[in-house]
């Protein structure tokens, strides 16, 4: 009978890891639908970026006050995971606070972590003052309202619980406190229980230890649910993000072997297509989430919707429709479908809709000024602009549906070289105007 | 202006048998739109005073295909790109300098694959190497004391992280450099990029070049400077929207310097 909270223990942990595991390998699995990419070279600049972007926030100070915030929260969740490791060993073993007999040192780590637990809860609540009660923009455009705006609320509200719950789980270890090594805050939270009894001091310790180790599991698989992954997705998603200048779009392979052949004239033009060429020609752009490719999933995996990108797009702030972050969240959500539809087809069964239309209008689309604001705002280098070229790619590539006055521009840079109807041969004509 | 320019083409060079120091790529905006045409007179200008052999293409150039290829047209971006990549290589263009950042972007980042590889400048990167060489003198005088916000063209900072040189030339000048709140890696585009210069904005409630406008009001600058053809278009309209022409005048740093020198 003794050994049943270590089983109970054992049960919830392989349980709540297993079922984490299981998500992230379908996570894994969407990504792999998008085209392959190439991300081979500039190793050392993708290393850099990880050590400054990611592991050192330097884009989420570019806001000193939520940077400043952002950073106790993530220090402190990297930090206090040490003391889930000797919760995870004393609920298996069934020992008690395994790692104290490490003596002073103990007492450092614990005593760090207690003041890293209330420097992350005010932060927290800190962050949800920002989100509720001043109403910061961003938070409250259209795309947030409905379960983006209660996940972010909820996310907070776990992180709160959590770390109260590791500070009454230490102020009330009675065994703990009379150490007297670590318990910098937890001794004056054990002074609100002085007239409670030992043994019900006892029940509320393990109520909250074990209500903060399940709470730590059910939060690692609320994470799949929630926009929360880019704790994890942020250090790939930095590593592989763009590393050429911001101006540099890609050059579609396929055109560019197209328009060679177009321009020699050594080309015979009956000539049957070379073997794999036979096979249907890849879709121009992407329309749908397979389209896209793996990056681009992954960005949209690891986008937490904080908005940094729509507060700086110049379209969102004069009131047009587009908003990078809905960009990002659309294909999140159509790619989470795509692989619903997956789980229970076996494979994709088309299913009459796909990102463009169905998740992102046209409009959205068309009033995007591929001015690269929301690419430098993103604290985690995702490309929602590289996700709207491929759309407009697809739109004019293969459906010929640009807007009118676009088509005129276009025609004239065909017919004379110029986007306005001028005529080539008067390029030179400002030289002799007075 | 009563006598015209002295601009070589890389024909007449050819002919010759010469090879001009550097190749003046002008624009479609900097060849046809009236305002734009001013700035690529004034660089021209400025070209003569530092005796800089160059030479345009002129009725050889054509779009470089950026407007196409942001529109979402790859095909009509690469026809053009080839085609000007073939008419450049053959006549053994080797340096560029263009007072358009969208051609300055398009040439510099994405013809290198295509089999254009060239050295190009951004004509406030030239200017401000004409002035550490010494070739080119810039006197204050005009604007001095004059309040001048630089609103950074998108397809020069955050596309290629050129902040710097058109402050330099502008801090020569010995104007008051005011910033916006928005400048550099946070600067706001004016809302002509992607190709939305050829068409008409999607509803909201503003206009992006107005927005702008008023935020370059807000520092009080008599001069918004900027280095983009496109820039100056939407920031004239903008200034004319907002009935402030007595008040502000939008210039291009190139202007600038000519304007200072009486050229």
């Amino acid at each position: 009978m003794q050994y049943i909270p270590n089983i109970l223990f054992i049960i919830a942990l392989v349980g709540g890891v297993g079922y984490f595991t299981y998500n992230i390998r379908k996570v894994i699995r969407n990504i792999k639908l998008g085209r392959e990419v190439d991300t081979s070279g500039n190793t050392s600049e993708r290393v850099g970026n990880l050590v400054r972007i990611a592991l050192g926030q330097s884009k989420m100070v570019k806001r000193p006050v939520s940077g400043l915030l952002h950073i106790i929260v993530y220090v402190g969740f990297i930090i206090i995971n040490i003391e889930v490791l000797e919760i995870i060993i004393d609920g298996i073993f069934g020992t008690h606070r395994i790692f104290s007999s490490m003596g002073s040192f103990y007492g450092f780590l614990i005593g760090s972590f207690e003041i890293l637990a209330l420097l992350v809860f005010v932060s927290v609540t800190i962050f949800w003052i920002r989100r509720n009660v001043i109403k910061l923009q961003r938070f409250w455009k259209p795309e947030m309202k409905g379960w983006p705006k209660n996940d972010g609320n909820f996310i907070l509200y776990f992180e709160m619980v959590l770390m109260v719950l590791f500070l009454v789980m230490n102020a009330t270890d009675v065994a703990f406190q009379e150490m007297n090594n670590g318990n910098v805050l937890s001794q004056y939270i054990a002074g609100w229980f002085s007239g409670t009894s030992e043994a019900t001091l006892a029940v509320i310790e393990r109520t909250a230890w074990w209500l903060h180790i399940l709470g730590i599991l059910v939060f690692l698989n609320y994470l799949y649910f929630s926009k929360h992954l880019h704790i994890m997705l942020a250090f790939p998603n930095v590593y592989f993000g763009k590393v050429v200048p911001k101006g540099k779009f890609k050059n579609l392979e396929s055109v560019t072997n197209e328009v060679k052949m177009m321009m020699d004239p050594n080309v015979d033009p009956f000539a049957a297509p070379a073997g794999d060429a036979a096979e249907a020609p890849a879709k121009f752009g992407a329309s749908d989430v397979m389209d896209l490719n793996q990056i681009q999933l992954l960005n949209a995996y690891t986008c937490t919707e904080c908005g940094r990108c729509t507060s700086e797009c110049p379209a969102n702030i004069t009131g047009k429709k587009l908003s990078p972050r809905k960009i990002m969240m659309d294909t999140r959500d159509r790619l989470e479908e795509v692989g619903k539809n997956i789980d229970k087809n076996g494979a994709f069964k088309p299913d009459g809709k796909q990102l463009l239309d169905d998740y992102i209008t046209r409009e959205e689309l068309w009033a995007c000024t591929t001015c690269n604001a929301c690419v430098e705002a993103c604290p985690v280098s995702i490309d929602p602009l590289s996700i709207i070229m491929d759309m407009r790619q697809y739109l004019v590539m293969e459906q010929s549906a640009a807007p009118s006055e676009l088509n005129v521009a276009m025609t004239n840079i065909e017919n004379n070289g110029a986007p306005w109807p001028y005529n080539q041969m008067d390029r030179l004509n400002w030289k002799d105007e007075k | 202006m009563s006598e015209s320019l002295k601009v070589p083409t890389m024909a007449e060079y050819a002919a010759q048998g010469k090879q001009p120091e550097v190749l003046l790529w002008v624009g479609c905006a900097g060849s046809f739109d009236d305002r734009a045409k001013k700035i690529t007179k004034a660089f021209v200008k400025l070209l003569h005073q530092a005796k800089i052999d160059f030479a345009v293409l002129g009725t050889e150039e054509s779009c470089t295909g950026d407007p196409a290829k942001r529109a979402g047209n790859e095909f009509l971006f690469q026809m053009q790109a080839m085609t000007n990549i073939e008419v450049l290589n053959g006549y053994g263009v080797q340096k560029i300098v263009t007072a358009c950042p969208h051609c300055f972007n398009t040439i510099g980042n994405e013809y290198p694959e295509l089999g254009g590889k060239y050295e190009i400048m951004h004509h406030t990167q030239f200017l401000k190497s004409l002035l550490s060489e010494g070739k080119l003198k810039v006197e204050g005088g005009k604007f001095k004391g004059k309040k001048i916000t630089f609103h950074d063209p998108c397809y020069l900072g955050r596309a290629n992280n050129e902040y710097e040189a058109p402050r330099e030339l502008i801090e020569k000048l010995e104007g008051e450099l005011v910033e916006m709140r928005r400048n550099k890696k946070r600067g706001m585009c004016c809302g002509a990029g992607g190709a939305q210069m050829f068409k008409e904005p999607e509803d909201g409630n503003q206009d992006v070049n107005v927005a702008r406008t008023e935020q370059a009001m807000d520092t009080n600058a008599n001069i918004i400077a900027t280095g983009c053809p496109f820039c100056m278009v939407m920031m004239t309209d903008g200034v004319k929207a907002k009935n402030a022409e007595e008040n502000v005048e939008v210039m291009d740093v190139a202007e600038m310097i000519a304007n200072a020198e009486d050229l």
